[in-house]
């Protein structure tokens, strides 16, 4: 279960509703929170609304009624400016796939955050591309001329790892992964999400990782259905 | 900023191919505006540098930029000429301090020739001020000398001392329509002037006369080649006419009240200009050509700048994840559109760049072609305001064009939240 740790949830949604223009409700969804450094496998089918739900968490979308609470500040009553900077400097974004932006090397795709957050840059220091390079390492990395590579050139799985350095970098409190393994097979899949937890472990991250796989629920301190909580339950 | 830089730089080198070919069309417009207005102030600069310290033209009536061209710049021909004792009349008026009577009509392999005297080299002045200058030789003393500019000897490889025949009128080749049997011998070579001067062969007035010996209907009387030199030397060769007069006044005070008197001159109708007035004159009737030019290849740039902005816009889609991306690690919509519209002006920076080097290098290598040409110096407009101008305008452009697909990519980063449906 969530263990105990001072101050607000990391992510404390409340009452939200939100339906994107002229459609039906996507997410109606009275509770939902993530305790700081806790590790949440968020099941639900694809279409359920997950993406929607992470948009929102994440200060790109905004809801029609609710609250969502990261580390204690409402989403919903900042500004949009105010959320970018709140995600730029809390939050850390893996998705399904083609994660990476192709024109940046590994080490700058890793780095990218930093480019966005002075207070990830300040956590980092002076030496942003050693610590890409000690991330990318913990990740199991550690090839050099791997690093030299195109990021189009990698395999996804090799991907998949790069994009969770670049959430994990700087230290965010909460690091969210969309479907991140879902292009991967089963022991690479296993593995990534041991060395995600594992390193988020190690920053006291929280891990909101959401896929439509019940099986991983195992790895993950707490499972929630996300079908169980929204009540809209309509495909978008 | 810096990093949006660095992305906006990193993005352009990855899609290089394109972006190259977009810059070249902007390089190219660029090129094609600087090159046209080089030409124009080019244009300017060497009529208005060609004749200087000359106060009056005077000729025969005609429109004032004819005179003005063919007198000065030996274009198009005079309609009718100056007769001798008209011109002793004018040299000898009070209010005109010097005159160089001119000849011309004759030709040598397409460079046109010049009956004067040595007042010519006395008192024609070009650029600010200057006097022709002899790079070797001396001015022409005996009855067949010739004094030539810089350009024929270098292009006809002649020397101090080289024969040359004249041809009548002004055919390029010499066919039998010559004056073979009157050959010249160069006597000197004037310094380049980046005038017409350059090509132009010199010769006595006397001389002109001397060839025409025979000739006084038009056409070469079939007996001319009978005459000896030494029968030419005993004639009297002073010119029944001249084609124009070069005056410069006592006083300048006076130049209205002489150039009215001689326009109103009794007897032989005859008409005074001056240079700059004429020039001016013949500005004003360019001007209109000019401007049409310069409108044209101001929206041959504009072309340009909207290729920036296709470029851009149809590659928006391809890089939607992209955004998103940027988005995801805390991008703002503002990082995005800056990064669009700096892409955008990058391109049409060194796009205008590239446009002003193709200029310079053009003009290095085709200027002394279009100096020999057509006697404009392109020379002496190395980079320049015009060229920074044009540069900071162009850039300008681009960001303001780049803005368009910006503010698309902008608006869209807005409305697809977290992750694009792809």
């Amino acid at each position: 279960m969530a263990p105990e740790t001072p101050g607000p949830d990391a992510i404390r949604v409340e009452g939200l509703r939100f339906a994107w223009p002229d459609h039906p409700p996507v997410l109606d969804i009275e509770r939902f929170n993530v305790a700081r450094g806790e590790k949440l496998f968020l099941r639900g089918p694809s279409g359920s609304g997950k993406s929607t739900l992470l948009g929102l968490i994440a200060g790109v979308l905004t809801p029609q009624a609710g609250t969502i609470e990261v580390l204690g500040r409402n989403m919903a009553d900042l500004s949009a400016a105010a959320r970018d900077r709140v995600r730029a400097d809390h939050l850390g974004v893996i998705f399904q796939m083609f994660n990476l932006v192709p024109y940046l090397s590994v080490t700058g795709n890793v780095t990218l955050p930093l480019h966005f957050s002075p207070a990830r840059r300040k956590a980092v220091g002076p030496h942003a591309d050693a610590e890409a390079r000690r991330l990318l390492g913990r990740l199991g990395l550690t090839d050099e001329k791997l690093l030299d590579r195109r990021v189009s050139d990698l395999s996804v799985g090799q991907q998949q790892r790069v994009a969770a350095a670049r959430a994990l970098i700087g230290g965010p409190e909460i690091v969210i992964a969309d479907e991140p393994t879902s292009a991967l097979d089963a022991d690479a899949r296993d593995r990534f999400i041991e060395l995600l937890s594992e390193e988020a472990g190690r920053t006291g991250a929280a891990l909101l990782f959401v896929s439509h796989d019940a099986s991983l629920a195992r790895l993950f301190d707490r499972a929630v259905d996300l079908s169980e909580i929204n009540k809209a339950g309509v495909t978008a | 900023m810096k990093a949006l830089f660095s992305l906006a730089w990193k993005s352009l080198l990855n899609r290089r191919g394109s972006v190259l070919l977009t810059l070249f069309a902007v390089a190219l417009s660029v090129a094609l505006f600087l090159g046209v207005d080089k030409a124009r102030t080019g244009a300017r600069e060497g009529f208005g540098h060609t004749i200087s310290g000359t106060d009056l033209i005077i000729g025969a009536p005609t429109g004032s930029v004819n005179l003005l061209l063919y007198s000065v710049f030996r274009m198009g021909n005079a309609t009718a000429e100056v007769s001798w004792p008209t011109y002793e009349k004018i040299a000898a008026r009070d209010d005109i301090a010097w005159t160089v009577p001119i000849s011309l009509g004759d030709s040598h392999r397409g460079f046109r020739v010049l009956g004067t005297n040595h007042s010519y080299f006395e008192h024609y002045q070009y650029g600010r001020g200057q006097s022709l200058r002899f790079a070797k030789g001396e001015e022409f003393s005996d009855l067949f000398d010739a004094v030539i500019g810089a350009d024929v000897a270098r292009e006809l490889g002649y020397d101090v001392g080289t024969p040359l025949v004249l041809s009548h009128g002004l055919g390029k080749a010499d066919f039998g329509a010559g004056h073979e049997n009157r050959p010249f011998r160069v006597v000197g070579v004037l310094a380049p002037t980046g005038t017409p001067v350059d090509r132009s062969v010199i010769v006595s007035l006397e001389a002109i006369t001397a060839i025409h010996v025979g000739w006084e209907t038009g056409a070469k009387n079939p007996l001319a080649d009978t005459i000896t030199e030494d029968m030419i030397r005993s004639f009297n060769l002073t010119p029944k006419s001249v084609t124009a007069v070069y005056a410069g006044l006592a006083r300048k005070g006076t130049i209205l009240r002489t150039r009215r008197e001689i326009n109103t001159n009794k007897g032989e109708p005859l008409m005074a200009i001056i240079p700059g007035e004429a020039l001016a004159e013949l500005w004003s009737v360019t001007a209109m050509a000019e401007r049409a030019l310069l409108a044209v290849s101001i929206f041959v740039i504009a072309v340009g700048v909207v290729s920036i902005l296709t470029s851009i816009l149809t590659s928006l889609n391809e890089r939607r994840r992209e955004m998103s991306i940027l988005r995801a690690v805390g991008a703002r919509p503002g990082h995005i559109f800056g990064l669009l519209t700096l892409e955008a002006g990058l391109i049409g920076f060194f796009g205008a760049l590239l446009g002003i080097v193709i200029v310079h290098g053009l003009i290095a290598i085709a200027g002394p072609i279009v100096m020999q040409r057509y006697g404009i110096s392109l020379g002496g407009t190395g980079p320049g305001l015009t060229d920074l101008i044009t540069l900071a305008a162009v850039t300008g452009a681009s960001l303001l064009a780049g803005a368009i697909p910006a503010w698309a990519a902008f608006r869209r980063s807005l409305a697809d939240g977290l992750s694009v449906r792809l």
